[in-house]
């Protein structure tokens, strides 16, 4: 046969652990892939029986990079179902936590851990500084300036990273892909971009400090209670709140005069490169409204899917649509079920023998994912039986598509100012350039809920809602909302005032799962398939494809109820037997 | 632990002679770096009382920390969430503690490496043949181990994290568990632990120094490094292996709400008006008289707060199995008979004794709590 295979494990730069196959015919063209989790770490198995106030912080382990997402979803879930309405003051607080978040994570992965892709550090080393410092006028948005890009400051990010590489150990940046024929930046443009990357670890740093200042600490926050927020001294401190805003429009400020302009600046360099700039194969695309700026409004406020790429349709979410399966899944089949009625039994069958092509170029053996069979912890989670992409990308498209004024406004003048159809959002380029987008209308708009905040601690001091748990009711809940990676839900049961059981079905599931049982792939798989690998011992476009989407692994990983073990498997029970 | 300056001195002369990363003198490379000599004496006199020695070690922490890329550090992520790593990102203040994380000579980490699969490996087998029982070696997360660790696979045959990190900590001159899982397992490992996760120290049989805290601060992370390089061995360790110089005062210690716990004046339900006050938050859960860290002294991301400050208690995020045994975070340890009173000296448990008297009473009304919500 004429096709070879290429293992990429681990996949780097992301968090969690996750391996990518590709099986490639004789013009290296991508004719399957395979998505698989690596790891499983069973947090909902352990919150069962547990005081559901200690749900988030437990369910916050999920992830400590969108390391509050899974702490508000916890909480939420918890509040939803006992019915609490948290206090206006706590809704914007947390709203304001997630600003921190999204500008940290997002800058973060593109700078920290995306940029590697699309930016050739060595190549910025042979740059002009003065030509690039020029040139980094071209790609902001109209009113503002460029930032770091100063003739002096990028002389001074090359004579540091010259003095670096003659160390003749790169360390962290050993054996990248450098010289990499689909690496399209100049050697100034890389300049501009490496400089941001040293800029940016600065800048994270001060969104931490954001999400500290009513968090208590990041990473994992620690101010959320079942029913509102603690940080009550914090919000009645004036010095507290300026605080905050100054924060806010340093990162605002970043967003526009460096995120977005590098992106405006790979949107020009990169568009002749098909791998990505190739429309993507799946145009199913799901968002759920999220961050709250006022007593019934939110920044993106769309609940709902577009299909095939028509941004001239929108559909509003119907939630008992969303179903898991676990054909290709370490678990045993139980079809497609919805979170409420899930079930999951572990069923581990590990790899089989085969050959991989490694980084020399040689044919030599691997483990690799049997097709036919289980490939992966994660399951495949399907809303009205079809893979739906989630994620930043996915909030801007179906918030256009609805109508969303703002997001209109900053896709649209991205696009104008690119020279780009619609259609090249649905993109590796597009992709990337969502993420960037959502981070700019946060930075444009997202101040109102700060105000609002404000407005109201004027009047009400109110932070948390009281409220009892009968231990003779059953109570059933769930959060659903957009987190940086996308749409997040966590569904939970409460019986005898304890867990009865818990799932979280993550953005990253959406996105990363293997085929489902009618042979469907999710997007991670789909949208590799027809993409052309100039070099299979340096399949930098795969790589470049599957950061697209920021994998966040560890929290796409998980299972509800285990009883025991057997002769080296796991029995679990139903999740909600018999319902 | 023995303060021996003349050995530490032979100890640094000797990590000089080693090849180190770069050929630059470490003059030139702070120049470079933007830093004067000044600042570095600076981080250098902070990271000195930060370690709890005297200030006439100053000079050789600055110097410690000049031949600190001779030992090079391999960091592998088990069963985690990538908080700590996260974490170590933060790392500023001391402004220098970046340049420094740069300096350690970081030879694997996956989560910001240029590299990936076979490239991956390539370079972790290459550092490990290269820096052999050289290396420090960094682990985050818990192990898991049930079914010989199917339940975490790494790389391109597979190898489970429980083989990887065995035949990786062989060849390691020291190893530090970044974390709580890494520590103790962590989240992973709360009951009924269903990989049988288990922390680095207890899988290999050998003392490794463990960080924990979900997750560490920075400075616990770098400090340990720092001091590793400059003693040439494991600094002075508590009963759970934890730096005493980082985690040998209790949170309640020196907690900023401390006063109140004296005067008796309690946040009696989250959002009340002792809340409002910033009264102790014992009754609402707060674990800091069982917690050992120095989060009350240091806080988060260059001071800027910390979860008491926030008004919410401790949840004891740097106890062994404090997933169960601080269990709800949100209500007081009435009665607990806490573990770590026997992790530090005998003087503390007059302390926990005297607290859980305040507990019994703090227990029954807590039980009161839970039935009638006082604001109906």
């Amino acid at each position: 046969m004429a096709t070879k295979r290429v293992v990429i494990d681990p996949i780097t730069r992301i968090e969690g652990h996750l391996r990518v196959e590709v099986v490639l015919d004789e013009n290296n063209v991508v004719k399957d892939a395979y998505s698989s989790a690596t790891l499983w770490r069973g947090i909902e198995v352990i919150l069962k029986g547990r005081d559901p106030r200690d749900a988030g912080f437990m369910t916050q382990r999920i992830c400590g990079v969108c390391t509050y997402s899974h702490y508000k979803a916890g909480i939420s879930a918890v509040e939803n179902a006992l019915g609490i309405e948290p206090p206006l003051n706590a809704k914007l607080t947390r709203t304001l936590l997630d600003f921190a978040l999204f500008f940290h994570d997002h800058i973060v992965h593109f700078y920290q851990l995306h940029a590697l892709d699309w930016v050739d550090i060595i190549s910025a080393l042979s740059a002009d500084p003065k030509k690039a410092s020029e040139e980094a006028f071209q790609y902001v948005p109209t009113g503002y300036n460029p930032i770091a890009t100063g003739e002096d400051e990028l002389r001074e990010v090359q004579r540091r990273v010259k003095k670096f590489a003659e160390k003749g150990d790169l360390g962290p940046f050993k054996n990248g892909y450098y010289g990499h024929p689909t690496m399209k930046f100049t050697p100034e443009q890389n300049l501009i971009a490496l400089s941001h990357y040293l800029k940016t670890l600065e800048m994270q740093r001060i969104a931490a400090q954001m999400m500290a200042i009513f968090g208590g600490k990041n990473p994992h926050p620690q101010s959320l209670t079942v029913g509102g927020v603690t940080c009550v001294m914090d919000l009645q401190d004036p010095a507290r709140l300026a605080e905050y805003l100054t924060k806010f429009k340093e990162l605002a400020d970043y967003t526009n005069r460096a995120y977005y302009a590098d992106i405006v600046m790979a949107a020009s360099a990169y568009k002749g490169e098909p791998s990505v700039t190739t429309k993507n194969n799946l145009g199913n695309y799901l968002t759920y409204k999220t961050m709250q700026t006022g007593p019934d409004s939110w920044l993106f406020d769309a609940t709902g899917y577009i299909k095939n790429f028509d941004l001239g349709h929108y559909y509003p979410l119907d939630e008992s649509k969303i179903e898991e399966d676990v054909t290709h899944s370490w678990y045993k089949d139980t079809g497609f079920l919805h979170p409420y009625n899930g079930k999951t039994i572990p069923n581990y069958t590990g790899y089989v023998d085969g050959t991989s092509i490694n980084d020399k170029g040689e044919e030599v053996p691997a483990k690799v994912v049997n097709p036919q069979g289980k490939y992966s912890w994660i399951k495949s989670p399907r809303y009205n039986k079809e893979p739906m992409e989630v994620g930043p990308l996915a909030c801007m498209v179906v918030n256009y598509a609805k109508g969303n004024k703002q997001v209109r406004q900053v896709v649209d003048s991205f696009l104008a100012q690119t020279g780009l159809p619609p259609e090249a959002l649905f993109t590796v380029l597009g992709r990337t350039a969502g993420r960037m987008l959502q981070t700019k209308v946060i930075a444009d708009y997202g101040i109102v809920a700060f105000n609002n905040l404000v407005e109201n601690l004027k009047k009400d001091q109110t932070t948390v809602a009281p409220y009892k748990i009968d231990p003779n009711k059953e109570y059933k809940g769930r959060f659903i909302g957009d987190v940086p990676r996308g749409m997040l839900s966590h569904w939970c049961r409460i019986k005898n005032g304890k867990i009865e059981n818990w799932q979280a079905v993550v953005p990253s599931t959406w996105n990363a799962g293997p085929a489902d049982g009618k042979g469907k792939k999710g997007p991670y798989e789909a949208n590799l398939i027809g993409m052309k690998i100039a070099d299979p011992s340096k399949p930098l476009e795969v790589i470049r494809s599957i950061h697209s989407y920021d994998p966040c692994i560890a929290c796409a990983v998980h299972v509800m109820d285990v009883k025991g073990k057997k002769l080296g498997e796991f029995r679990v029970d139903p999740l909600y037997g018999g319902i | 632990m023995a303060l021996n300056i003349e050995s530490i001195k032979e100890r640094i002369a000797e990590l000089r002679k080693l090849e180190g990363v770069g050929s630059s003198s470490i003059p030139a490379i702070l120049k470079s770096e933007g830093f004067t000599r000044r600042d570095f004496l600076k981080w250098a006199g902070a990271m000195t009382i930060l370690l709890g020695l005297p200030s006439s070690f100053t000079p050789l922490v600055a110097e410690a920390a000049e031949v600190a890329d001779r030992v090079p550090v391999v960091w592998l992520h088990l069963a985690e969430c990538t908080g700590c790593s996260e974490s170590l990102l933060r790392t500023d203040a001391p402004t220098i503690d970046n340049l420094i994380f740069n300096y350690i000579n970081l030879q694997y980490h996956d989560t910001i490496m240029a590299a990936a699969g076979w490239q991956a490996e390539t370079n972790y087998e290459e550092a490990l043949q290269k820096f052999k029982n050289r290396f420090i070696l960094c682990v985050e997360g818990g192990v898991p181990t049930k079914n010989n660790g199917q339940f975490l696979t790494i790389g391109p045959h597979a190898e489970t994290g429980l083989e990887k990190l065995k035949r990786t900590a062989a060849e390691a001159a020291a190893v530090i568990s970044v974390g709580t899982c890494s520590s103790f397992g962590g989240i992973q490992a709360a009951k009924p632990n269903p990989t049988e996760a288990k922390g680095v120290g207890e899988v290999l049989g050998r003392t490794v120094v463990n960080i924990p805290g979900c997750p560490p601060s920075a400075k616990n992370i770098v400090g340990t490094i720092v001091y590793y390089i400059l003693f040439g061995a494991l600094p002075p360790l508590d009963n759970f292996n934890r730096p005493k110089w980082a985690y040998g005062l209790r949170i309640h210690d020196l907690c900023e709400r401390r006063g109140h716990f004296d005067a008796g004046e309690f946040v009696e339900e989250f959002g009340d008006q002792g809340a409002q006050n910033g009264f102790c938050l014992y009754k609402v859960g707060c674990k800091g008289p069982y917690t050992f860290n120095n989060c009350s002294r240091e806080r988060f991301n260059q001071h800027t707060s910390w979860p008491v400050q926030a008004g919410h208690g401790c949840i004891g995020c740097s106890e062994p199995d404090f997933w169960d045994t601080m269990a709800p975070y949100e209500e007081p340890l009435a009665k607990h008979q806490f573990s770590s009173a026997m992790a530090d000296s005998s003087a503390d448990k007059v302390g926990i004794t005297i607290l859980t008297l305040a507990g019994v009473a703090v227990a029954a009304h807590g039980l009161i709590s839970a039935i009638k919500n006082p604001k109906e």
